[in-house]
């Protein structure tokens, strides 16, 4: 195959086998074009004024590359053959839709000038994208569209992944994921939000439902489990990807920094949270030396920059904090828990939560013993939004067998156990039970 | 998977020129706004340096500069990518720039995955 030979600059070992270089082209293809596809779908959403018409046209630019590369090899500027590519499917676009209104033949008449001068080979470099970009984010996560669409599209369009592996990081079938990115593009174009640039003060307020979207996509990777497909912790990196594209084009949000804090500070925990058999492991019991520092790092760094903003009462932020106290604890015992107990009480009043309050209760009891954290509990026992939830029975139980009341603990973790979702949490509730009865008999 | 970048050259061959500084510039730019680049850093020359080595059972320091030195480690980056075939193809990219801003210059990228989950 001396065409694949020839286009890879890549020098591949000898033993590779035909269908081997094919998969390895196809690969690098992807990878090349992710690397550019923010500049394409930006520059061509500027021009285009429309983000959905932008995304299909990088899209068949991709398309073309698949067909292309293979046989003539990566060009050496593979930036500026993408992006005169898709510039010449705009083109057509115009000219097979007949389009004659203004602002379509001004478009196309600009294009062409362009594509008849001299590309300047490095004028991608020159080319801050960061605002077009910006653009790009708050019209893919837009408030009309329901959040699964929003992370589907910001993974497409920011991280550049397919509708393929976007299916297999959330468990879909492909289909239900290439419809749900379809119906979202038409939501914006039909409702004439193609090209959204909010300002200001709106930016500001439109930034929640991006930060929404990209804490949803790191959850999806966080919540996974070992042994899954690896593209679905890969949702974590995606994420943390998206928040650092955020507040480096968006540097004065101290929310960006706050939820880059955040994901930060718990991605940095990946490596300690399971066990070598997979069972999952509780922060207090992790071993710290496995947390990762340049990580824990870059999480301080951003919880600076949300101090210098002034920013620190946000709900990102403040969760961010909490985390950061545990990250710089050296041991489970040099926690500073009535930091964190002080953190809940701020967070509450920002997300009026029972579960931020019965977070803030076992803070409580760590900073201050069981007897405090009890109160709080007990003022939450009637909380209609935690009627179900088996932490509330859970919490109550250890707090109670901490006090020496062991039968009422008993009741408690019983009760805990039949609300547990899974298997493995109600085996440990109903362990717990019959551990505070034998305490309870030898006492 | 995270990547480490270990530029080399096999010889001294001069600071960079002001065109390659100022494409690496912007290129370091635009990664750290795509989220990919985590750190970066350049080293001081080598003389200025010292290797505390262990040859035939005997610890030594030796301070540089050295007699012998087979090639020289200018600079490192991290990135946080997605897969080999990304970090070759960023790594492709940014030697691209040293060809056409410093014609002459030789070296090697050296692109290695950090051990781990």
């Amino acid at each position: 195959m001396p065409a694949l030979e020839a286009s890879l600059r890549w020098k591949r070992s000898a033993a590779m086998t035909a269908a081997d270089a094919h998969r390895a082209i196809h690969h690098t293809i992807l990878a090349v074009w992710r690397i550019e596809q923010p500049r394409l779908i930006t520059s061509l959403a500027r021009m285009l004024r429309d983000v959905p018409l932008a995304e299909d046209l990088t899209q068949e630019a991709l398309l073309a590359a698949l067909e292309h590369w293979p046989v003539t090899g990566v060009p050496e500027r593979p930036g500026a053959w993408l992006m005169a590519t898709a510039k010449r499917r705009a083109l057509d676009h115009f000219r097979r839709s007949r389009m004659l209104e203004r602002k379509h033949e001004m478009i196309a008449r600009g294009m062409e000038a362009e594509q008849q001068a001299m590309p300047d080979f490095h004028s991608d470099l020159d080319d801050d994208i960061g605002d077009e970009l910006l653009c790009l984010i708050f019209t893919a996560c837009h408030p009309c569209l329901s959040g699964e669409a929003r992370a589907a599209l910001a993974l497409r369009m920011i991280c550049g992944l397919t509708t393929e592996e976007i299916a297999r990081a959330f468990l879909l079938p492909t289909a239900t994921i290439a419809q749900r990115i379809v119906r979202a593009k038409r939501t914006l174009s039909q409702s004439g939000l193609a090209y959204e640039t909010p300002r200001g003060k709106e930016l500001s307020e439109r930034l929640s439902s991006v930060l929404e979207v990209v804490y949803l996509v790191f959850n999806e990777g966080y919540t996974a489990a070992r042994g899954e497909d690896w593209l679905r912790p890969e949702l974590c990196n995606e994420a943390l990807r998206m928040g650092r594209v955020l507040t480096a084009i968006a540097p004065n949000e101290p929310e960006a920094h706050g939820l880059l804090a955040l994901m930060e500070f718990n991605a940095s925990r990946s490596a300690a949270r399971t066990d070598a058999a997979g069972e999952p492991v509780l922060l207090l019991d992790q071993d710290r030396a496995l947390w990762d520092q340049l990580q824990i790092q870059r999480g301080m760094r951003a919880l600076r920059r949300v101090g210098e903003l002034g920013g620190t009462g946000g709900a990102y932020a403040l969760q961010a904090a909490i985390i950061a106290c545990h990250a710089l604890a050296r041991t489970a015992g040099d926690t500073d828990w009535s930091r964190i107990a002080g953190l809940y009480a701020d967070l509450a009043a920002v997300v009026r939560s029972p579960i931020v309050e019965l977070n803030r209760a076992v803070a409580v009891g760590m900073a201050e013993g069981p007897e405090a954290a009890l109160a709080i509990v007990d003022r939450l026992v009637p909380e209609p939004a935690l009627k179900a939830y088996h932490l509330l029975p859970s919490v109550r139980g250890d707090l109670l067998h901490k006090l020496g009341r062991h039968e009422e603990a008993r009741v408690e973790f019983e009760a805990a156990a039949a609300l547990a979702g899974n298997k493995r949490e109600q085996n440990l509730l109903k362990r717990r039970a019959a551990e505070v009865t034998d305490g309870a008999r030898s006492s | 998977m995270r990547f480490m970048y270990i530029v080399t050259s096999p010889k001294p061959q001069g600071s960079p020129t002001p065109e390659l500084m100022a494409a690496m510039h912007k290129l370091a730019d635009r990664e750290i706004k795509a989220g990919r680049m985590l750190d970066s850093g350049g080293l001081m020359p080598v003389a200025t340096g010292a290797q505390v080595k262990i040859t035939g059972g005997e610890l030594s320091v030796v301070d540089g500069p050295y007699v012998e030195t087979k090639e020289l480690i200018g600079g490192f980056a991290i990135f946080e990518l997605r897969d080999k075939e990304e970090a070759v193809a960023a790594a492709v990219e940014f030697m691209q720039l040293h060809k056409d801003f410093m014609p002459g210059w030789e070296g090697t990228c050296e692109v290695r995955a950090f051990a781990g989950p």
